[in-house]
Parts: C-alpha cells; structure tokens; sequence
C-alpha cells in the first residue's frame, strides 16, 4: 500500500509518473499515465473479544470527499479553473472539448484530464491541438474519484491560472456521486440521445450546473424535442443554465466559451481578493 | 455499478474504525442510506458481500436504514416528501423543489467483537 495517501494497487492506471516506491505504476507511453488502484486495505487489528455496539455515524463517501477538499484547495491556490465533464459516452465531449481547446489555448493555459475505461485515444487527442493532457485508465472503475484526479493533477504542475478540463468517464450514473474537487460539473447531452435524459439519470442532471446540449446542428433530421428536454432537466435541477451548441458547426461555442471565460474570471478575482485580504494582515504584522 | 466502489469504502471505513477504537471483527452493521444518494441498495448488498470476504467484516449483517427523502418547496413554503429528483411537489404540483434531506450516505453504527 502507497505510504503517502494509502492507496492500494490495483486496476486504475494513470499515465506519467511512477507515484511512490513500492507501488506497481509503471510507464506505459512517454506522456503521463498512472496507475493505481482502489481496493480494500487488508489490516487486521488485534482488539478487544468483548461483543459491543460502535456508534461511527460516518459518511461513506467522506474519504473521497477529503481528497476533493485537497484538490479544491490546490485548484484554489493555482488559480485553475476546474470543470468535471461529465456524460455518457458518445455525446461528443471530446469533440467540444478539442474545439473549445483550440479557441482557448491561445489566451492561457488550459490542459485536460481524460478518464476512461482503457486507452488513450481521447487524451492522443486532446494532445493534437497542443493543450496538456494526462490520461487516467480506471481499468474496471465506472467513474473517476478525487484521489486519482490529485494524481493527475501531480503531472500537471506547472499549470496556473488557467482552465482544467476533468473528462470524466462516460457514464451517466457513477460520476454523479463523487466531487472531483471541481467548481461545477458540466453535463453534455447530445439531441441524438432521448430528451428524457434528465429524468432518466436524474442524480448527474441534479449535480450539474451547466447542461452543453450539443449535436444541434442535426436537430431538423431528428425528432428531439429541445423545450421538453430543458423542463426535464430544470425539474431535477431548478437553476440549471443550459446552452445549445455543436462542436461540429460551432452554433453556441461563443455562449460556452463566454461562460468559461465569466467563470475563469470570477474566480480569480475571488483569488486575488483573498491574496489581498492575506497581505493586508501581514501588512499588520510589520 | 459504483456499488462496488462504496461496498470497498465501507471496508475502508470499518478498517480505519478497527483501528481507532480497538476491535477486529464487525458482526453487523447498519447503513443509512437515501433515496436520492444515487445508490441501488440490492446492488450494495451483493457488492458488500464480495468485498468483505477475507476481511474483518466478512460474513457480517449488513442493515439498510432507508432514509426518506425532504424538500422545500418554493410555491407553497412547505416542506413535502420525495423519492425521485424529479418528484413535482404533491400538493401544488411544481417542480421548483429544494432537496433537503435523502442523499445521505453512511455507516451509521456497527456491532463489533
């Protein structure tokens, strides 16, 4: 078992760095991919014999959550913007993702975290337009989980102030259940799916706070009813914003992108609010 | 699916909890669980069952505590009962609910040797 955070080997793989001594990543390519693994630790107490009741009232998913915690404050300290991007597969995330890439490389710094099952075809193809790419492979994992994000996050150290795309594994159930550290999830639904998505995977549509509907450029060829799919989705989630965009045509990606760029600033306004208030109490202290 | 990965989660819990309060077998315990925490509790079961072995819970009782699920309702300022996020308010018939309660998740006490 890892020493430095207690994970255990096992099926998750990350590109990249080879973690800590004693841990089994190993280097499959020459961009970064590790691999770890999940998995119960097999620690075996010697106590007390004695029959007793143990009140422990803890939440089960408490352990990821630290570990987004430590992510949301490393995202914080970097200035990154963070998005987990969250869909089931073949909605086309990773054609929006590469287009908004190229529209965003050029002002700062953007990289991506790719999650899937196996492969690294998407961040092969994240890397093509030049943005910094980590692929996590979950192995038999459904979602991805903020220990292997911190990681990640580890091989992409140099990044500051810019856009952190986290592409989660495509998967509309999983995902939902474990924060990532993120400061939103981004739900991508494409027309060519069933309007009824929402209501269908309620707990992903109720996490996020963005919903991309993409593909609209095939709308006429389709019967998908986009109104009936906006209430769907504003019954699970009230306040949800909702953007309708095609990678392929570009319809929407200046709403997106404007979106993007609204947030990435008002979080470093908040950063620099902090920094400010921080130097104002050192100032006290000269 | 990710049933699996919270069955190991709770193992990891009971195991750190073996540590801190000094047993070595978990005989059974209790799970609350909600009906919005996105989790199927057959699933739990089954998963539980084959993470635990070879464990200090294995063979143990696993008890689902249902918990019900709570929102507030903007439109009548009330608070209604729901099972699904989709649940329109049962009384006015909006869907502009609040949930307040039902996606808990969590080992709520454990009997231990």
């Amino acid at each position: 078992m890892c020493s430095v955070c207690g994970c255990a080997e096992g099926e998750t793989r990350i590109e990249g760095v080879d973690h800590h001594q004693g841990h089994h990543h190993h280097h499959e390519h020459e961009q970064p991919h590790l691999h770890f693994g999940q998995g119960a630790a097999r620690a075996h107490v010697p106590g007390l014999t004695q029959q007793r009741m143990v009140q422990i009232e803890q939440d089960i998913l408490g352990k990821n959550d630290r570990y987004a915690q430590q992510n949301r404050e490393e995202f914080a300290r970097r200035s990154l913007f963070a998005l987990n991007l969250v869909s089931s597969p073949g909605s086309g995330k990773t054609s929006l993702l590469t287009r908004t890439l190229k529209e965003l490389k050029e002002r700062f710094p953007v990289a991506v975290i790719e999650g899937d099952q196996q492969t690294s075809n998407d961040a092969d193809r994240i890397r093509e337009t030049g943005a910094q790419a980590v692929q996590i492979n979950t192995g038999k994992g459904c979602h991805l989980d903020a220990h292997m994000v911190g990681h990640a996050l580890e091989q992409l150290d140099a990044l500051r102030g810019g856009v952190l795309f986290i592409e989660n594994v495509g998967n509309l159930v999983c995902p939902a259940a474990f924060d990532l550290g993120e400061a939103h999830k981004v739900a991508i639904l494409s027309v060519t799916e069933g309007e009824d998505k929402p209501i269908k995977y309620p707990d992903m549509f109720h996490a996020a706070d963005l919903l991309l509907l993409n593909k609209v450029d095939l709308l006429p060829h389709l019967n998908f009813d986009v109104e009936a799919c906006i209430d769907y989705a504003r019954r699970v989630k009230p306040d949800i914003q909702v953007i309708q965009v095609s990678a392929q045509t570009g319809e929407g990606m200046q709403e997106w992108l404007e979106w993007l760029l609204a947030g990435r600033s008002g979080l470093i306004h908040q950063r620099l609010q902090e920094l400010e208030q921080e130097a104002q109490a050192l100032q006290t202290l000269l | 699916m990710h049933e699996m990965s919270i069955a190991e989660g709770v193992i990891q819990l009971l195991e750190e909890q073996a540590l801190a309060q000094q047993f070595s077998r978990v005989k059974k315990l209790w799970l609350e669980v909600g009906p919005l925490a996105s989790v199927d509790t057959a699933s739990l079961q089954f998963c539980f069952e084959a993470v635990s072995r070879h464990t200090l819970a294995e063979a143990a009782v696993l008890e689902i505590i249902e918990t019900p699920g709570l929102a507030w309702c903007l439109g009548c300022e009330t608070q209604v009962g729901i099972r699904q996020r989709f649940d329109a308010c049962p009384d006015c018939g909006s869907y502009q609910l609040q949930v307040i309660q039902g996606d808990e998740l969590r080992v709520k006490e454990l009997e231990v040797d």
